[in-house]
């Protein structure tokens, strides 16, 4: 088990860290918020950016082994979810649920 | 309240999955809610939990935390913080700023939302975040070591994130696919800096889009 000084240090430094990048940018980006182009990425950013995390998310899937299939039908359960109910709590819960228990049972290593 | 329920409730099985890998990692629970509280962000927390048990360097550690939430710099280029108001509140604001939080307040239905609302809704997401974790932490001895696969509830949060944001863009097919690509490149070109790289493609290709689509005169 790690020092607990240093666990409290390792929790201190990534979330100065977090704040800084969280905050700082507005001294800096805010005086450009007016400028058309500002304007465009801002309306487009947000979906993009969520898209990149789910990517990210599944980066690592082994694509070609069958227990890539645990994690593929769960996402096809989320997104099946969430297009039929619009409900993020029904959405999350069932893609979790299906994948906790594939990947405990069928898939389980 | 209401505004924070429905992805705010997702953050509870993803807090309960965080809690519990805290303990089966080997750390104090006590340090699942200090993470909660200070860091709030999800995906370097979990990404924390290894470097803390393998004792990485604090330098290596604020190295990570800056790469995977320099996306955060992106954020504040849309999150309305023009709209929060008081010094207190804005630095709140951008202390709370997760990915949950600035998808829900740069949506669609959050245009006529006051300040108190946005603060509210960050606090609850806030909230609901530090209490799972450390619930789950409290409870993770209790999972038998079958159980795996609960670090799903990331993945299917930001699924739901990116559904809700794509139909806010009403038709705009190219943004989500300029996205997807910039994600698989970012991949394939550089796979230990993916998330920078990708962020850093995806405006690359909208400057380059917007460029090129509007006749507009540009101003440097």
């Amino acid at each position: 088990m790690p020092d607990t000084r240093y666990a409290i240090a390792a929790v201190l430094v990534a979330a100065t860290v977090t704040w800084t990048l969280r905050a700082l940018p507005f001294a800096v980006l805010t005086p450009l918020r007016e400028s058309g182009t500002v304007q465009y990425l801002s309306t487009r950013m947000p979906a993009g950016v969520m898209v990149i995390l789910v990517v990210y998310c599944l980066h690592g899937l082994p694509v070609t082994e069958a227990r890539a299939t645990a994690p593929l039908a769960a996402l096809a359960v989320t997104i099946g979810l969430h297009l039929w109910r619009r409900n993020a709590l029904l959405s999350i819960l069932g893609g979790t649920a299906t994948h906790v228990i594939l990947a405990s049972t069928v898939f389980a290593h | 309240m209401k505004d924070s329920a429905g992805v705010g409730l997702g953050f509870l099985p993803l807090g309960l999955a965080f809690g519990a890998l805290v303990t089966q990692s080997g750390l104090d629970w006590w340090w699942a809610g200090l993470s909660a509280v200070l860091v709030f962000g999800g995906s370097f927390e979990f990404l924390l939990i290894g470097m803390v048990t393998a004792s990485a360097p604090l330098a290596a550690i604020a190295v990570s935390a800056l790469l995977v939430n320099v996306r955060h710099v992106f954020y504040t280029l849309s999150f309305p913080l023009h709209r929060v108001k008081g010094r207190i509140g804005k630095a709140y604001s951008t202390y709370a700023m997760c990915d949950e939080a600035y998808a829900l307040a740069t949506g669609e239905q959050a245009r006529t939302w006051s300040s108190r609302r946005i603060l509210w809704l960050q606090f609850f997401l806030h909230l609901y975040w530090a209490t799972s974790s450390t619930v789950g932490a409290l409870l993770g001895s209790l999972i038998p070591d079958g159980v795996t696969g609960l670090d799903f509830a990331l993945t299917a949060l930001f699924t739901v994130l990116a559904l809700d944001a794509v139909r806010d863009l009403r038709g705009d097919v190219p943004t989500p696919v300029v996205a997807v690509l910039s994600a698989l490149a970012a991949r394939l070109l550089f796979p230990g800096q993916m998330l920078l790289a990708a962020f850093t493609l995806f405006t690359a290709a909208l400057l380059a889009r917007h460029l090129t689509t509007s006749r507009k005169p540009r101003h440097a």
